[in-house]
């Protein structure tokens, strides 16, 4: 789960890491009242979404009275805003952060990662900030400092005084700096987090050290456990098919194309995903609908993947080991008939009580494609994809 | 006598109260396993499904000499209980609960390491299907008929792909020495590496699939410790053909977020290794087939 910029500058600057002075705005009012609260005569208006490479988009803004953050302000709220990161349809922006400019005199990149390799907590540093961490271990391989937590101790203060020094910042830097490694370091871990990037860590005129972005994300599993970082969950941010999918207790991802998919296991969805694209079609979301699908459980993964207007052809692949295919066949005939499926509709079963799942579907009367293996799956679907879009620009 | 479990492993499971813990039990005990006992704080001396149940792991090791524990334990004390079991002297854990936060399960495998190498616990999963040995035993979660008993291994993260490649391969009349789920989250137990150093020394198994996906470090690895160590031939399906970057596809390992992590650089790497490659998930029984028939050529 991600949070906006303004959400993790609170968390960090409450563990001892400075960030510029700000506050949040709804309004070009509210803005240019910050703007009073805050002090100076220079400002940074930011689009709060969830994305990096908001400058190039238009979402950051230098001001410097209360007409440029006005404007500003009126062309940003309300925008879609389109990255690299946000996919064609954007974010929407609802929310403004603005803050003090400042005085920058070096940037530098400090972040905090899951390392699967090591199975610890890695922090990535480089004295190259500014660029996106995949162009510096590009461009400048040899900038980047790389340090593991021992999770059985946590991070030590040599650790952040190696990485201080390997920076290359001035001695009288070195104690800062120890302090906001650290201190992010205890956010990273306390809240459960599973990235925190500060890009840039900049090094002030006047010589000081300040977050003057923070992006953070968060381990999902752990939530249950964190409940100050749930509430911050901003739905504007995700796309509104995962959102209802999510809501309901379903692993959905919305694609592109227009084969939608419901199947059972992360590993078959994505084979079953691939199966589509080698048959010539393009699968329209992931979904897993996990084990142990009542009825009611595959009626309403009908509706998630039917919310997506894209959608021409559905195909159920399950493979019933926990679950079992007559209850399947069961749900997917109460999502024909309580749903409305008007789209081709294909049905491959497998596993515990195949023969009676089956049996449901032929029985039922109603226009199931069932098919036996994973490749006439696939087949099918695209098949009656194609003939069903054919019908529909004739008509 | 394939690998990790076979018909007179003594098991236990750990949440044997439970809902999910007794129906699967019930499964693994009709299908062979030779289960011995539970663990539920609180309820010990009492007994379920036929079977004692034990407040701790240590107490059930005591009295049972269990081997292995088969966790089901909800997520916010998973790792407590895989700890426990470490602890209490237990060969082999699998994990099946799906759900444990990434620092937990750093946690767990950090205090893995205080036992020497040779009275190291085995973890296998979290988040996984489990371990089964057709024929024999079942430590999981998988349904024992889609499993002929037979000569290849299986090593896969996901359960329901793992169920698919089983039946492809029983439709062709070609069965498994022992069938390992390593689970789908960015922290597990057991590698893919780990597990195929087991199957390359184990004289039941013939060949090995290798069902991967996007991801991690994992199947790379794995297919860099083949090149130069393994002699039995390695068949590698990944995952994910279609997946794009930085979306989690479910698995909360599934995330391609570096290079090399891409189901298309997986499917590079491996091929370079000399693995063989499953071009399709509808290809696995013919793959297999294929492997076999020339590995018997050559022989």
């Amino acid at each position: 789960m991600d949070i906006h910029e303004y959400q993790a500058k609170e968390l960090l600057a409450r563990h001892g890491v400075h960030v510029p002075r700000g506050g949040l705005a709804y309004s070009p009012e509210q803005a240019t009242y910050r703007a009073r609260e805050i002090g100076g005569s220079k400002w940074v208006l930011k689009a709060q979404v969830h994305s990096g490479a908001r400058g190039k988009a238009g979402g950051i803004k230098l001001c410097s009275n209360d007409e440029e953050i006005s404007n500003a302000a009126e062309a940003m709220l309300g925008r879609k805003l389109v990255t690299h990161q946000t996919g064609p349809r954007g974010k929407l922006i609802s929310r403004l952060y603005l803050e003090e400019a400042v005085d920058i005199a070096q940037e530098l990149y400090l972040g905090f990662v899951l390392d699967r390799k090591e199975e610890r907590v890695m922090i990535v540093a480089s004295a190259a900030g500014g660029m996106e961490i995949e162009d510096i271990s590009e461009k400048q391989p040899d900038s980047i400092i790389r340090a593991t937590v021992d999770p059985g101790v946590g991070m030590q203060g040599f650790q952040a005084r190696e990485i201080a020094f390997g920076l290359g910042l001035e001695s009288n830097l070195i104690g800062k700096a120890t302090e906001t490694i650290l201190g992010c370091y205890q956010v990273f871990r306390d809240y459960d987090a599973s990235m925190l990037e500060i890009n840039p860590l900049v090094v002030t005129r006047d010589g000081s050290l300040v977050a003057l972005d923070a992006k953070m994300s968060f381990d999902e599993n752990a939530l249950f456990r964190r409940p100050e970082i749930s509430e911050l969950r901003d739905k504007s941010q995700e796309d509104p098919r995962e959102t209802f999918a999510s809501d309901r207790g379903l692993s959905y991802v919305g694609l592109e194309g227009n084969i939608g998919c419901i199947i059972n296991g992360a590993g078959l969805a994505m084979a079953t995903m691939d199966m589509i694209k080698i048959a010539g079609g393009e699968p329209a979301n992931f979904l897993d609908i996990g084990g142990g699908a009542s009825p009611e459980r595959v009626a309403k993964s009908f509706r998630a993947v039917l919310g997506d207007k894209n959608v021409e052809t559905i195909l159920v692949n399950i493979f019933a080991g926990i679950n079992r295919c007559d209850w399947v066949a069961e749900g997917v005939i109460k999502a024909i008939r309580e749903v409305g499926v008007d789209v081709p509709l294909v049905v491959r079963l497998s596993g515990t009580k195949v023969e009676e799942g089956r049996k449901i579907l032929a029985d039922s009367g109603e226009a199931v494609i069932v098919a036996d293996t994973l490749a006439e799956a696939a087949e099918k679907a695209v098949a009656a994809w194609r003939e069903a879009t054919k019908n529909k620009k004739a008509a | 006598m394939a690998i990790l479990l076979n018909r007179s492993t003594r098991v236990i499971v750990q949440g044997f109260t439970g809902k999910i813990g007794s129906f699967h039990a019930e499964d693994m005990k009709r299908y062979g396993t030779k289960l011995v006992g539970g663990v539920t704080p609180g309820k010990g001396g009492q007994t379920h499904l036929g079977l004692p149940i034990f407040n701790t792991v240590k107490g059930a090791v005591r009295e049972t000499r269990a081997e292995a524990s088969i966790v089901f334990v909800p997520p916010p004390f998973a790792a407590d209980s895989i700890m426990e079991a470490a602890d209490a002297g237990i060969k082999l854990c699998v994990c099946i609960t799906d759900g444990i936060p990434s620092q937990d399960m750093m946690q767990v495998k950090r205090y893995m390491r205080r036992y020497r190498f040779e009275d190291r616990m085995r973890l296998v999963g979290p988040n996984c299907a489990g371990v089964i040995t057709p024929g024999q035993a079942l430590m999981g979660i998988m349904p024992g008929s889609i499993y002929l008993p037979g000569r290849v291994g299986i090593v896969g993260r996901s359960g329901t792909l793992g169920y698919e490649a089983a039946s492809q391969m029983k439709a062709l009349g070609i069965g498994v020495s022992t069938s390992v789920g390593i689970g789908g989250d960015p922290i597990n137990g057991s590698s893919f590496k780990d597990i195929l150093q087991l199957f390359e020394r184990d004289e039941d198994t013939d060949a090995v699939v290798m069902i991967g996906e996007i991801g991690g470090p994992q199947e790379a690895e794995a297919a860099i410790w083949a090149r130069d160590n393994m002699r039995k031939p390695l068949i590698a399906y990944i995952a994910g053909l279609s997946a794009p970057k930085g979306r989690r596809m479910g698995h909360a390992g599934a995330i391609i977020s570096a290079f090399g992590e891409s189901a298309q650089e997986k499917v590079e790497i491996l091929k370079e290794a000399g693995v063989v490659i499953v071009p399709t998930p509808a290809s696995f029984g013919e793959v297999v087939a294929d492997t076999l028939a020339r590995t018997k050529k050559a022989a």
